[in-house]
């Protein structure tokens, strides 16, 4: 569903290779984990995948099923089932949650020649999956983010996901920052949107997150590159012996 | 000192261009006389001025005025769905016949020449009075050409809770319309009365107004002031407020070549409140000019200024607002922001915010900030599949947001925020 080829990307206004040929295979109901160092690429995968400003791709190719992501502006890409929760969810002044809310799902389903929910079904899903993150209507009425809680940000980032129904969701160390009912709060939201035709990345520093969000598939990334892949062990092993063993066991 | 030649000049070629109304009662008379005498002496604005550096005042006094082509729109008027009492002018005449009759319970509303002609005592104070006030320390020679000249217009007194809002609609017909309007309100102590106005006016437009708060009464004043391209208007407020008042200004303004808008806010009794604000959107040929000067001469007032403008394709937006506090001013509240937003780098805003504090226990601030949409939340919202460009709607009109939240009433507010989308809208399309 999601194929990485190759993948070497920099930053646009410097000439300094961020990610050096990366290759990874998310299959439809697939959950994978990336996990690494600070500095080794995660994010710039994830922001490279999304569209945003800043880096240029000079090799290798992306896509999602069969779609070439990386010729696409990140409208389109979102149209095309690509979803990221933000490591930073931005706080948008003026801008009312639901009107954002709405405004995106309409427009993708446009983008994807489906007619647009109207109000009432709208506000209908809204509520019932805001309900499931304990997300209350004072926070749908806010303007997006503003105000909002380390722990709340992150869950408007799932509510974003459950209402816009991706393909393929990437989670950018959506743990950071949260804390332990918070983070199960968060896990189990992402768990609920499990299915044979979804996939995950889950970009994560911790071990932990991946307690609550089995993975099928983890990946050790740095310095640009994917160095190792296994099983649900291989967190296990981050955590017992650090990246510095891992990483001295793949040089 | 005496003024140059030059803009003498051009103040005598203004007096002249306008007939001094006939048949007006001895005090008004008067007024009118001192105001021309006022405008003589000063002479006409000129880019020398320092509240004139970044408008250039040429075609508000170049004489004939520049031709307008009358905007035509589709779009239903603004604040049509609410329940007002309208006055309509078509190019700053009175049209009696496209109006509602001047009948409202709890205000008295009356034509500006009938009120000039008889002996009305809050008439009699109001005329003129805080026009003149407002003259120093800063000349505003196109207010005092309207207090010499403008015969249209209406004299309102509200006396308790006016029973729905009064909307004066200016419609603009005539490709050669220069016009002067004036009105004088007063509020009666607990009066609360809301005023709207709405549309271009003119081809040219000088409109003032004179507005006096008594104690503890309040006013609500909302402006549209038309989206037509051509549109040179030159607009005062003089407000008075008396002690425990409250004052509530908002203006929208959509293109125009040329708009200044002048609001002088004077606190007279303590406890009061004035809020002015402004959200402008400007796309080409257009230059907005706000300039505010509120007073605090009495303790314990508070006022804000909030002017928000969002500028395109060569759009230049200007804002000079000051805030000045008397000796005795204690425990003033004072606050002012303008930002821009600039859409391309052809835009310009110019912002000059001034305090002067002669009292000791005050808070007074001022912001000014310009830049163009934030990348960050640009990209948040894209990656959720909003096109750009809507995207890019959506942030603008965030923006304007903070001035359009000083309406108070919704449903007014919610019909500005309806107008400005519109306008995000169709500059998407182009």
């Amino acid at each position: 569903m999601l194929k990485i080829d190759d993948l070497h990307v920099k930053l646009e206004e410097e000439d300094k290779p961020i990610l050096k040929g990366v290759d990874l295979h998310v299959r439809p109901g697939e959950v994978h984990a990336i996990m690494g160092p600070n500095g080794s690429g995660k994010s710039t995968l994830s922001y490279v995948l999304a569209g945003r400003d800043g880096y240029a791709v000079t090799e290798g190719t992306a896509t999602l099923d069969g779609v070439d992501l990386l010729a696409l502006e990140p409208e389109a890409r979102a149209a095309a089932g690509l979803f990221l929760a933000f490591q930073y969810p931005v706080e948008i002044p003026g801008v009312g949650n639901m009107t954002f809310l709405r405004t995106a799902l309409n427009a993708q389903r446009k983008a994807r020649g489906e007619p647009e929910l109207n109000a009432a079904d709208f506000l209908r899903a809204v509520r019932e999956k805001a309900r499931a993150l304990a997300i209350d209507s004072e926070m749908l009425k806010r303007a997006v983010n503003v105000g909002f809680s380390g722990g709340e940000k992150k869950r408007n980032e799932i509510l974003q996901m459950a209402m816009l129904e991706p393909r393929m969701c990437i989670l950018d160390e959506t743990d950071s920052g949260l804390d332990v009912d918070a983070m199960k709060l968060v896990a189990e939201g992402v768990n609920a949107l499990r299915g044979p035709d979804r996939g995950f990345l889950v970009i994560t520093h911790y071990q932990r997150l991946l307690d609550h969000i089995r993975p099928d598939v983890v990946h050790i990334m740095a310095d640009g590159r994917i160095v190792a892949s296994g099983g649900p062990d291989l967190a296990l092993e981050v955590e017992t012996n650090g990246y510095a063993g891992i990483l001295a066991s793949v040089a | 000192m005496a003024a140059p030649a030059l803009r003498t000049g051009a103040a005598a070629a203004l007096l002249d261009a306008w007939p001094t109304p006939a048949g007006e009662a001895g005090w008004a008379q008067a007024v009118r006389a001192r105001a021309a005498r006022r405008l003589a002496e000063r002479g006409a604005p000129s880019r020398r001025d320092e509240y004139w550096r970044f408008t250039d005042p040429t075609a508000l006094t170049a004489l004939p005025a520049t031709a307008a082509a009358a905007p035509q729109f589709d779009e239903a008027p603004v604040f049509d769905a609410a329940d007002r009492l309208r006055l309509v002018f078509v190019d700053g005449v009175f049209a009696p016949e496209l109006s509602d009759p001047p009948e409202l319970a709890g205000v008295e509303i009356q034509p500006l020449a009938a009120a000039l002609r008889s002996d009305i005592h809050w008439a009699r104070e109001l005329f003129g009075a805080l026009e003149a006030r407002g003259q120093e320390p800063v000349d505003r020679p196109l207010a005092a050409l309207n207090t010499a000249r403008a015969s249209e217009g209406f004299a309102i007194r509200a006396t308790g809770r006016a029973a729905r809002p009064v909307n004066f609609v200016y419609l603009h017909r005539s490709e050669t319309s220069d016009a002067l309007v004036r009105h004088i309100v007063r509020l009666d102590a607990g009066a609360d009365l809301t005023l709207l106005e709405t549309g271009p006016g003119a081809a040219r437009f000088n409109k003032a107004m004179e507005v006096d708060v008594a104690e503890g009464a309040a006013f609500h004043h909302v402006r549209a002031q038309g989206r037509d391209h051509e549109r040179r208007a030159a607009t005062a407020i003089f407000a008075r407020l008396g002690r425990a008042s409250r004052f509530r200004s908002f203006t929208l303004t959509a293109n125009g070549r040329l708009t200044r808008n002048e609001c002088v806010i004077e606190f007279a009794g303590p406890d009061a409140s004035a809020h002015v604000a402004g959200a402008c959107v400007g796309d080409g040929d257009f230059h907005h000019d706000d300039t505010v000067f509120v007073t605090h001469g009495a303790e314990r007032c508070e006022s804000r200024q909030v002017f928000k403008k969002v500028l395109k394709a060569g759009a230049v937006g200007v804002f000079q607002g000051k805030i000045l506090v008397r000796p005795g001013a204690q425990q003033t509240d004072g606050y002012q922001i303008s930002q821009a937003l600039l859409l391309d780098e052809a835009s310009q805003f110019l912002a000059k915010p001034e305090l002067e504090i002669y009292a000791d226990d005050v808070k007074c601030s001022h912001g000014s900030t310009v830049g163009a949409v934030d990348p960050t939340a640009l990209f948040y919202l894209v990656s959720r599949g909003i096109p750009r460009a809507e995207a890019e709607g959506l942030l603008i009109l965030a923006f304007l947001d903070e001035a359009i939240a000083e309406i108070e009433d919704e449903g007014l507010a919610d019909d500005i925020r309806d107008r400005l989308a519109a306008w995000v809208a169709r500059r998407r399309k182009g």
